[in-house]
């Protein structure tokens, strides 16, 4: 453990939150009746079904392929009847074709599944079940995890694995109980990982706010060499691949580039416990720890879900519901998750956290956008360095020329500047709408603030 | 495939992330910088008493009115309560002569909000820093009344030989320290003392020297400084690069020149530098966003004030530089800006 705590540079500070649910133990949900599968919980190609209507299957077998390279397995989360094609909307706005399924209730475990011997586990072997066990980015970004173990070849060796247990968001703390209870699956994975890409050094970065987390790793990784916990300060966005990366090994992530560019992978510590399983019990991704919190979660907690839950089955089964009107669904954290408009969304393999609040919270309250009063706040903010104020103004003139050679693509939506901003503008909203309209070349789409007079 | 289902949807609020704000906002800034004046403010009562209470009043009701009354006329909301209309009057209250005619200070007023702000389109949008526009125009406009000057009443009468005291009702007329100091550096010049011209150290320090009213307590004005940096409404830069410039050069010059050792001492501590670094120049509408940005800002706001006040046929140089810098605030912000984190030049 050093003793130095490392970070990157601006960025700032949010009351963290976490005191609802950061010391309750995971607790298994109920598996619902009916799970919903959707083919694209992942980056990529969606997953090609493999299952037919009627079709019984075994919870843990594949009914859905990759669809490419870059994208993952689709693994039946319980046991029973394909009973449908649904298409759904996701939390993030995007539809999905979803493969539903009749919970049997028995959870009959695929045959496939058996532990495997340690001494037959080679680096290929780990490339070719991370892919097959459907293991994707469990931060949020689900890009396909095999992706990052098969670097192109321009790209430098692998030298350093960086699990990252930092969890910048306010009030989400399922990693925190994944670091504190399932540690030594989170160093087994590690371990594989560090196999797998032939890096030496392996690094468990956890931020300063979980001190039982960082004292537990760091009397884990005692007697393994190259492992070591780094102690990061509390500071959004800690958990940014590109910041996390600068923090650990000093290294900058070039402009539109991957860690893997300067010689390092980062995943998620959940991830890495997902993997584990996956290397060595053969076992695939099936299930999460999703955190539900908010001031109207009746029994807010760290619950283990299976994928393709519907958010009302968890609220309904293991959070008991909630109390008053509902103002705000958040799915994911507050700074970076999706407001949705209903509990009619599935788990899928990035979802970290669901938060409720009602009307007593003031997340209820949405302030009306002033003018800029150029304090630079967003700019002191900004962990990619940019000029939030000056993008969003290109973008609100259309001049995206402009709004480009101000590297809007470099922004990484972590919501700071919005954060800070005392006039109340949605500043990384309109860089997001911008990035849209540059993306499809200022063409389609509509631009709901902003309407050009002629 | 069964058609898409669209989710129930019961009243919950939607919105892009971040869900989660800060609490920041313009208006408790304002009232934050408000707060910062105050030492300044009491100071200013202290030295030159009921004539400070009623400029400062004046300015800072004429100016909301002002600005209320614009916002009528141009049918926007009436912002009054943002404080920035009462902020920019007491700004200009404090760059004011203790003896300055009501009337004019009103007037003072009506050119800082009306010229300086509204007709740019308000808060967030003005090119000069208000008050001291509506303080160029007055100069411009009425310099007899502008450089006339009091002692604070707190200082005794033998205290300045340059001009010959006059006693008046209720103060007497003098010079600020920048004039004397004119008059000691014509004294070095000849190798003479010059210690009997100026006010000494401590009584410069204090304030309790003639002056505009909230510009000559140093110590009030480092309180509040110090405050907003604390709290982050003023980035230390500004202050720090405009103060060192102008301490380097009018240190560099009086050293050639053989004057006394004391000279950069007075010209920091002396006119409107404390309160323009502090208070004027660090102003958000006016000054570059980013942190190189402003230091060049600050680095050209100490070179242009030392160059007015030791080379220029005027004595104080703060708001003019000041003004001027604010006219290159866009071209700074757009020569000076930041390299993304990984990213190469900006085009």
């Amino acid at each position: 453990m050093s003793s130095q705590k490392a970070t990157f540079l601006d960025g700032i500070h949010i009351p963290p939150n976490k005191s609802l649910t950061d010391g309750l133990k995971i607790t298994k949900c109920a598996a619902p009746d009916f799970v919903y599968l959707p083919l694209s919980m992942h980056i990529g190609a969606p997953a090609q079904p493999i299952v037919k209507l009627g079709d019984k299957v075994k919870m843990g077998q594949v009914i859905a392929t990759a669809g490419g390279f870059v994208s993952s397995n689709i693994h039946a989360s319980v046991s029973g009847l394909v009973t449908g094609f649904q298409k759904r909307y996701l939390p993030n706005g995007m539809t999905s074709n979803c493969i539903v399924i009749k919970n049997d209730g028995l959870d009959t475990l695929s045959e496939e599944i058996v532990p495997r011997n340690e001494s037959e586990i080679t680096p290929d072997l780990i490339r070719k079940q991370l892919q097959e066990k459907g293991i994707v980015g469990m931060g949020g970004a689900t890009f396909p995890t095999h992706v990052k173990y098969a670097p192109p070849k321009d790209c430098p060796a692998i030298d350093t694995i960086i699990l990252n247990g930092i969890e910048c968001e306010p009030y989400v703390t399922s990693d925190h109980r994944v670091l504190l209870e399932y540690p030594s699956e989170i160093i087994q994975g590690l371990k594989y990982f560090m196999l797998a890409s032939g890096a030496k050094k392996g690094i468990i970065a956890i931020e300063d706010n979980k001190p039982d987390a960082i004292a537990l790793m760091s009397k884990l990784v005692e007697n393994e060499p190259g492992i070591e916990v780094l102690t990061c300060v509390e500071k959004y966005p800690q958990g940014s691949e590109k910041q996390l990366v600068y923090a650990s090994t000093g290294r900058t992530v070039p402009d539109r580039g991957l860690p893997a560019a300067v010689g390092v992978v980062v995943d998620n510590v959940a991830t890495a416990v997902a993997a584990a399983r996956a290397i060595k019990d053969n076992m695939p991704l099936i299930e999460r720890v999703v955190t539900v919190s908010g001031n109207a979660v009746n029994n807010p907690g760290n619950y283990l879900v299976r994928l393709g839950t519907l958010y009302s089955d968890l609220v309904e089964k293991a959070a008991q519901g909630y109390k008053g009107d509902l103002a705000r669904i958040i799915s994911g954290g507050p700074m970076m998750g999706f407001a949705v408009n209903s509990l009619d969304f599935p788990i899928i393999k990035g979802s970290g956290s669901l938060l409720l609040f009602n009307y007593d919270s003031p997340f209820a309250h949405v302030p009306q956008e002033q003018t800029c009063v150029r304090c630079g706040h967003c700019v002191d903010a900004c962990p990619m360095f940019l000029e939030p104020t000056v993008i969003v103004q290109a973008v609100k003139q259309r001049n995206w020329d402009s709004a480009a050679s101000s590297s809007i693509h470099a922004c990484i939506e972590c919501g700071s500047c919005a954060f800070e901003c005392p006039a109340h503008i949605p500043l990384v909203q309109y860089i997001r709408m911008g990035k849209q309209f540059i993306g499809g070349k200022g063409e389609g789409g509509c631009n709901p603030f902003y309407v050009i007079k002629k | 495939m069964e058609p898409i289902k669209e989710p129930s949807t019961p009243l919950v609020l939607l919105s892009s992330s971040p869900h989660i704000h800060s609490g920041h906002t313009v208006p408790a800034a304002m009232r934050e910088v408000l707060l910062a004046l105050v030492p300044a403010v009491l100071a200013s009562f202290y030295y030159f008493r009921m004539s400070a209470l009623s400029v400062i009043l004046a300015c800072v009701i004429s100016a909301m009115v002002f600005e209320a009354i614009c916002q009528k006329l141009m049918n926007r909301p009436i912002t009054t309560y943002d404080c920035s209309a009462a902020l920019t009057g007491l700004l200009l209250a404090l760059c004011l002569p203790p003896s300055f005619p009501i009337s004019l200070a009103i007037m003072g007023s009506f050119f800082a909000i009306v010229i300086g702000k509204m007709v740019f389109g308000g808060l967030g949008c003005n090119v000069f820093n208000p008050a001291h526009l509506g303080r160029a125009i007055l100069l411009a406009s009425y310099p007899q009344q502008m450089t006339t000057w009091v002692l604070p009443v707190t200082a005794s009468t033998t205290l300045n030989a340059v001009t010959s005291a006059t006693m008046k009702a209720d103060a007497v007329s003098s010079a600020t320290p920048l004039v004397s100091m004119r008059i000691a550096e014509s004294l070095w010049q000849t190798g003479q003392q010059a210690s009997t011209q100026l006010p000494s150290l401590w009584n410069l320090f204090i304030g309790n020297v003639g002056g505009s009213l909230g510009e000559t307590c140093v110590p009030a004005l480092l309180v509040g400084g110090l405050f907003l940096i604390w709290r982050g409404h003023v980035d230390w830069r500004v202050p720090f690069f405009y103060l060192a410039t102008v301490a380097v050069i009018t240190g560099i010059y009086g050293g050639v020149r053989g004057y006394d050792s004391i000279f950069p001492l007075y010209h920091l501590m002396a006119g409107g530098l404390m309160i323009g670094s502090f208070f004027m120049a660090t102003d958000w509408v006016t000054s570059p966003i980013t942190k190189r940005g402003r230091i060049v800002y600050a680095i050209g706001l100490g070179v242009l004030t030392a160059l007015i006040r030791l080379r220029g046929s005027y004595v104080e140089g703060v708001c003019y530089s000041i003004l001027m810098m604010n006219m290159v605030t866009p071209l700074i912000d757009k020569y000076v800006c930041n390299i993304s984190f990984g990213g190469g030049a900006k085009k």
